[in-house]
């Protein structure tokens, strides 16, 4: 803010946003007026992503302002915790390869395009159904929160000061999604995929090598962590996790993991590919993202060993003030521009997911059963505003010494969805009152717990960390997983309680091989409007959850 | 993948696919295990390069399950 404004950064950065947007746009455009049949493919959703296009989208999911921002301040500020992100991005692999097949099968043999329509149809509960819905709408809005904060730091270190990189940030983001739909960002996705590749590219080849090598990287980090932190009066971190942080290193990575493809945007991606073991085969290729992750991460390191110090201890600005530290102006341009873009379109693409989910699985099916497409249409686009708003609070209402902590909460919510989802897609066991009963202990466990979390080194302030005594384990621990522990306990002594007392448990839709079925199979189709409810073009009656599919 | 236990073999392929699916996500929540600096390796502390290294066993793993897994699949159809 001091230094004044990167005219030439600022230049570039306006050049490449715009560009790349109106490329966007009108690719869209052009393809709607070409020829309407072309337009499943490419809206995220019609159907048939092959490998390769799925690699992109899946991995746009990783690549976001989490990855270039968030965890890199996060090393930066405390060490080696930060680093939970690689194992994280790690484990995640095995258990998409697990679930996400048997998912694909049955919402293509049904028609299912939300994980609240799976649930709907599996365990015959609306309430059910609702409460997946709701809390993927809730969940949605911190991690869109992140994505904000993403934008506002790199015009912040372009010399936007004052509140003004925030409003900036909050407008380019509504603009665009309110009149592009789904189509435009999935465009976008790949050059900014490419753009991404190129920065990280000249960042982990040329940064190292401009500060002495990773040796003195590391050196300087270690002196940096050790060193006394005046807000907290303990040292920042360590390099080697301190044997009192490996509870909470593992339950993050793990609790991330199992949370990740519950949100919509992802399992939306997910939904969209050609088969059921395109999923698969990008669970083997995915981890290539995972490796450069961790080598982002290490920019927090780097930022340390290059003597950045952040304007107001915001490490959040970690990162762009190395790469304006170490890049020709331009060419920090260029990668502030990666970094917006690549919050800018995964945040677009969850405010519509989240949109979507509400126009689906809250609106036609509690408030206007009747509602017309065009209808469903306006409420999704008001609705993802409504979500951008929510995501705005977020961002001025928490604590920004560690922005990822926004996604994290966001994780504590997600993640109660899972027993309702994953284990529903295999077992019709658990009872409808049972897992409603478990989500709903889990989440106001998780969200009191969460709240009662200080900010280090201001006693009395709320949602301040991701971690909280474990209660049985005694250390700390990601909130997620204990509320998850509690949420699985509750749903089979509920369950088993349940059915003794012979509480009605509904009429399941799904059949045994449905789980199984891939394309080219019986009754195995596209899923229409997987995206396009918010692009003004709605999922026709025929992917409505209501009708049973066969 | 249900009914496939009938076929010789087919439960011993399904159990490696297990395990494979298994190991890396075990070898990086067993945290203990790696939170030290020494050995480095190219200047890397061990508990940066060892996870690091993580991702690649990582792939690994699953793309033998993958391999694993799509035969299965096709023994499934051809019955």
């Amino acid at each position: 803010m001091s230094h004044g404004i990167d005219k030439v950064a600022l230049a570039v950065f306006a050049a490449l946003f715009l560009v790349v947007t109106v490329i966007g746009f009108m690719a869209a455009r052009w393809r709607r007026a070409a020829d309407i049949m072309h337009l499943d493919e490419w809206g995220l959703g019609g159907r048939s992503f092959g490998t390769f296009i799925t690699w992109f989208l899946l991995g746009g999911d990783l690549y976001t302002a989490y990855t270039f921002i968030a965890v890199p301040a996060l090393v930066f500020g405390a060490g080696a915790v930060g680093f939970f992100a690689v194992p994280y991005t790690v484990i995640v692999y095995p258990i998409i390869f697990v679930f996400l097949p048997r998912l694909w099968s049955v919402s293509h043999r049904h028609g299912y395009v939300t994980p609240a329509d799976f649930v709907r149809g599996r365990f015959d509960s609306r309430a059910l159904a609702l409460a997946v819905a709701v809390t993927g709408i809730l969940a949605t809005m911190p991690y869109i929160a992140l994505q904000l904060v993403g934008i506002q730091v790199v015009l912040e270190t372009m010399g936007l000061g004052g509140d003004l990189p925030l409003i900036v940030a909050f407008a380019i983001l509504a603009a665009y999604t309110y009149s592009s739909g789904l189509r435009a960002p999935a465009l976008i996705a790949f050059v900014k995929d490419g753009l991404i590749y190129l920065v990280i590219g000249v960042a982990i080849i040329s940064i190292p090598h401009q500060v002495g090598g990773w040796s003195h990287i590391f050196a300087a980090a270690s002196k940096h962590l050790a060193a006394v932190n005046p807000k907290t009066h303990k040292p920042f971190g360590s390099l080697a996790l301190a044997p009192a942080g490996r509870w909470a290193y593992g339950s993050l990575a793990l609790g991330s993991a199992l949370a990740l493809f519950m949100y919509p945007h992802c399992i939306t991606a997910v939904l969209s590919t050609r088969d059921r073991n395109v999923v698969r085969r990008n669970a083997a290729m995915l981890p290539a993202y995972s490796l450069v992750l961790g080598l982002i991460a290490l920019l927090g390191y780097m930022a340390v060993a290059a003597g950045v110090k952040p304007a107001g201890g915001n490490a959040q600005l970690a990162v762009p003030e190395l790469f304006k530290t170490m890049f020709p102006s331009w060419f920090a341009g260029v990668a502030f521009a990666a970094i917006g873009i690549g919050a800018l379109v995964p945040a677009a693409i969850m405010a519509i997911a989240a949109a979507n989910l509400f126009t689906r699985n809250v609106y036609r099916e509690f408030l206007r059963p009747g509602a017309t497409p065009a209808e469903e249409a306006r409420v999704s686009k008001l609705v993802s505003l409504v979500v951008k708003f929510g995501a705005l609070v977020f961002v001025l209402g928490l604590d920004k010494s560690f922005a990822i902590n926004l996604q994290l909460l966001g994780g504590i919510w997600i993640l109660q969805t899972f027993p309702a989802i994953v284990f529903g897609l295999y077992s019709r066991w658990f009872h409808r009152f049972a897992l409603l009963a478990g989500w709903a202990a889990a989440m106001a466990y998780g969200t009191v717990v969460a709240y009662h979390v200080p900010v280090p080194g201001k006693p009395g302030s709320h949602f301040g960390g991701p971690t909280a005594t474990a209660p049985f384990i005694g250390q700390k621990a990601y909130i997620a997983l204990t509320a998850f522990a509690l949420n699985v306990v509750i749903v089979v002594v509920l369950t088993v309680a349940f059915r003794a007392l012979r509480l009605p448990e509904g009429r399941d839709a799904t059949v045994v091989d449905d789980y199984v079925a891939d394309a080219g199979e019986a009754d195995v189709r596209d899923l229409p409007g997987l995206v396009d409810v918010a692009g003004g073009q709605p999922a026709p009656a025929s992917g409505s959850p209501t009708s049973p599919g066969r | 993948m249900e009914g496939e236990g009938r076929r010789a073999g087919t439960g011993v392929v399904r159990g490696v696919v297990a395990v494979l699916l298994l190991i890396p996500c075990l070898a990086l929540l067993w945290v203990p295990s790696y939170t030290r600096v020494t050995p480095r390796l190219f200047g890397f502390p061990f508990f940066y390069w060892y996870q690091l290294a993580w991702v690649l066993g990582g792939a690994a793993c699953l793309a033998g399950a993958y391999v694993l897994t799509m035969r299965l699949e096709r023994q499934r159809r051809a019955r």
